[in-house]
């Protein structure tokens, strides 16, 4: 690898790279995301392998493995350049086809692209697919040009350019100027705004700052910073170190959830490239700037999500937070002021430089700008990573990206802003998304996470499930969180139980309010958010569940009961799979379920194909 | 126990108290968790109280202090995992396998581990088998592959 000693060794490193890349026909890139590695895309790459040596094909044809393009559902993804042919759900046996009917013959191979179920028709070419047509994928559409683990494929997409742009042309305090008018906040979720944040920074005294880069993703159902740290490293890196010069950090750290050991990998490989290519380290491109990153792996704790739990994890020791009272921007890493921002922030740093504060402002709303990667999971029909700019509203990403309804059953709500969050039911699908609008709602955008769910979600389970998901991750330093949760969800159990009185649901929301008011950190003050949101809006099924004991949905096992209606043909699959043998009845004879044996385990439901086994 | 692996992580650190959580982490890939001899290694060649050592060891999820199972079943109960199923893999998983999540197997076979998010929601349920993803899991799926685990072992057929 090079070394990049100044910007004209940077824009030549460019041109080679470029000029090298244009030799090459065609270039054939697969999905190295962690979702489609689950599909087996390692063994479609390696059938690719083999396949373009065996015909003598390497010199012509660029394999390139790229981060994840979002639409995880359909793995593993292929696309052909430069025709820009998407196919879905590759087989390796379906290589030597690819390769000898589109990249001998330039056709497409049919069997293998996205098939529209409303139209009824395949679809070439990735940007016509509903999933992506109302997209703007500012971030993530690099994604699916680069191989993370190449810093050259970077530099190809004018990578690093920024970076030369605000060390030569502009002070730290025009870098400043330009994020605070961008309007860029915060992607975490608590949406400050960035520049803010940095010009705070920045004006507190000493020699030593810090940057760090928050990957600790820990919002379930959220991953769009491990598909960023994955699929394009060098972005946040730059970002990073843009930050790191505007505000007169020299050290920086990337704060990497344990859970993702993808994200750590390229990210270090990223860090070594940068090294060698002198884009991190001393004088960097001449400019006098010194800058270096190190990464720190997480251990697992939901709390380290937040700035000063992290930050203390960083230190080695307990992810417990302290009281905000003095900001990290003051008091931060070892005490000295420090800039934490999320993967998705620092990733939207080299575009503003790049294109500049007036074109990001004029993405999104008036109070939220730019894009906003949303992970939308559950039970809606295409799930995947989505970046569209802020202010679309939930409908249009639930059914025109998403495709609607997954199994049959209608929406009944969508979960966003993870355990902070809350759940908003479909009559408030109109509203638009950004950082403001969901609050008022009872819920909030938060870092992304958008869980769709259905007619067979129970939304006391649903609430439940938050509770006991962050009693099990409070530190335990204050009490409101430790003893509040812990209570909450015993009223909870008690609940889906069958064993709730009248006084519960009061209790609930009693309990509800304290927790929120008076813990210590975001963790506990968004705790009962969930719980609240469901109450408020769902407050109906609260009460099946407490006076007639059923649960609507059917979820709470305590409360139904498995029984096998008339479509049966007497196939025998759910006496096979029956753990507890509850199950009788004559070959090609409707079958029963013995109530007294039934474990309630579900399985009959799964295997049955007539959908004979009902839940009441 | 042979901790000479534990010397080398701890210099490979330089004895830096801050690199305690990374020092674990390595400690535990190589040993597969951290046994209270390591620990006090740990403590000594980082000249820290045991007691902060435990603190942090215990304190972050994915740390063990007991010897784990062959192969490890890691099951996702996030979010979009549980509206699409998790609870009812885990209840198959905690029947076949007669352990809790956070337990190991009286034979040592298998580890079970439920986490809060892994992170690749679009294709839940997902588990985790040895470190390789599984997507779209279900109750059926899930005794599969532990059948095939079994089966492996004992040399049968699948």
């Amino acid at each position: 690898m090079r070394r990049i000693k100044s910007v004209k060794d940077l824009e030549k490193w460019e041109e080679d790279i470029l000029s090298k890349q244009t030799r090459h026909e065609m270039i054939i890139s697969v999905c190295g995301g962690t979702g489609c590695q689950a599909y087996g895309c390692q063994k479609v790459k390696g059938a690719f392998q083999k396949e373009l040596t065996q015909r003598g094909m390497r010199e012509r044809v660029t394999l390139k493995v790229t981060g994840c393009p979002g639409f995880c559902e359909k793995g593993p993804l292929v696309t052909i350049y430069p025709q820009n042919i998407f196919y879905q759900k590759v087989k390796p046996e379906d290589v030597r086809e690819i390769i000898s009917e589109t990249i001998q013959n330039g056709r497409t191979v049919e069997h293998l692209l996205y098939e529209d179920p409303i139209a009824n028709r395949r679809i070439v070419s990735a940007a016509d697919i509903p999933f992506y047509r109302s997209q703007m994928r500012l971030l993530l559409g690099q994604n699916d040009l680069i191989d993370p683990t190449h810093i050259e494929d970077y530099v190809a997409v004018v990578g690093y350019q920024s970076l030369a742009e605000a060390l030569f042309k502009m002070k730290p305090t025009e870098i400043i100027e330009e994020i605070k008018t961008s309007g860029l906040r915060g992607r975490g979720g608590a949406g400050y705004p960035t520049g803010k944040k940095w010009e705070d920074c920045k004006k507190e005294p000493g020699d030593i700052k810090y940057v760090i880069c928050n990957c600790d993703e820990g919002d379930p159902g959220a991953f769009m910073d491990r598909a960023l740290m994955e699929g394009n490293p060098h972005s946040v890196l730059e970002g990073m170190l843009i930050g790191a010069y505007a505000i007169g950090a020299n050290q920086g750290f990337i704060y990497v959830r344990h859970e993702y050991p993808l994200a750590h990998k390229n990210a270090e490989i990223a860090i070594q490239q940068a090294r060698k290519a002198g884009l991190l380290g001393e004088n960097i491109l001449d400019s006098g700037f010194d800058f270096d990153v190190e990464i720190a792996k997480g251990g697992g704790a939901f709390v380290c999500g937040e700035s000063t739990a992290l930050i203390a994890s960083i230190e080695g020791r307990v992810g417990e937070p302290r009281s905000k009272q003095v900001r990290t921007v003051k008091h931060g890493l070892w005490g000295k002021p420090t800039t934490l921002n999320n993967v998705e922030t620092w990733a939207n740093v080299p575009l503003i430089i790049e294109k500049g504060s007036k074109w990001f402002s004029s993405i999104g709303t008036e109070k939220s700008k730019g894009t906003k990667i949303f992970s939308l999971v559950g039970q809606v029909k295409n799930t995947g990573l989505v970046e569209v700019p802020m202010g679309i509203t939930l409908k249009e990403i639930i059914f025109d990206i998403g495709g609607g309804q997954q199994n049959g059953r209608k929406i009944k709500a969508v979960q966003t802003g993870g355990p902070s969050g809350g759940c908003i039911p479909a009559s408030l699908l109109h509203l638009p998304v950004d950082f403001d609008s969901l609050t008022q709602a009872g819920s909030m955008m938060g870092s992304g996470g958008m869980i769709v769910m259905d007619e067979g979600t129970c939304m006391v389970d649903v609430a439940k499930y938050f509770v006991h998901f962050l009693q099990e991750e409070s530190c335990g330093k204050c009490l409101p969180c430790r003893e509040g949760l812990k209570r909450m969800g015993e009223i909870l159990d008690r609940i889906t139980e069958g064993k709730g009185n009248d006084e519960d649901l009061s209790l609930l929301e009693e309990l509800a309010e304290v927790v929120a008011d008076t813990s210590l950190c975001g963790l506990g003050k968004t705790a009962p958010n969930p719980v609240l949101s469901a109450v408020r809006y769902f407050r109906p099924e609260f009460e099946a569940h407490i006076h007639q004991k059923r649960c609507p949905a059917g979820v709470c096992t305590p409360l139904i009961q498995y029984s096998i209606g008339e479509d049966c043909t007497g196939c025998g699959a759910c006496a096979k799979v029956c753990p507890t043998k509850a199950i009788e009845g004559d070959k090609k004879q409707t079958h029963h379920i013995l109530v007294e044996l039934c474990s309630k385990c579900g399985s009959c439901k799964d295997v049955c194909k007539v959908n004979a086994v009902m839940v009441q | 126990m042979d901790l000479k692996s534990v010397d080398l992580i701890v210099d490979k650190y330089q004895e830096k108290r801050t690199a305690l959580i990374s020092i674990l982490h390595d400690v535990q890939d190589r040993y597969k968790y951290l046994s209270d001899d390591a620990l006090r290694m740990v403590a000594s060649r980082l000249r820290m109280d045991i007691n902060e050592i435990y603190g942090v060891a215990t304190f972050y999820k994915s740390f063990t202090l007991v010897p784990q199972g062959k192969h490890s079943i890691t099951l996702c109960l996030g979010t979009a995992c549980h509206v699409r199923g998790g609870p009812k893999i885990l209840r198959e998983l905690k029947g076949l396998l007669h352990i809790e999540p956070g337990h190991t197997s009286a034979d040592r076979q298998f580890s079970l581990n439920v986490v809060n998010c892994l992170g690749v929601c679009a294709i839940g349920p997902v588990m985790m088998v040895d470190r390789k993803f599984y997507g779209e899991m279900n109750s059926i799926r899930a005794k599969r592959i532990i059948e095939k685990l079994n089966n492996k072992r004992s040399g049968a057929r699948p």
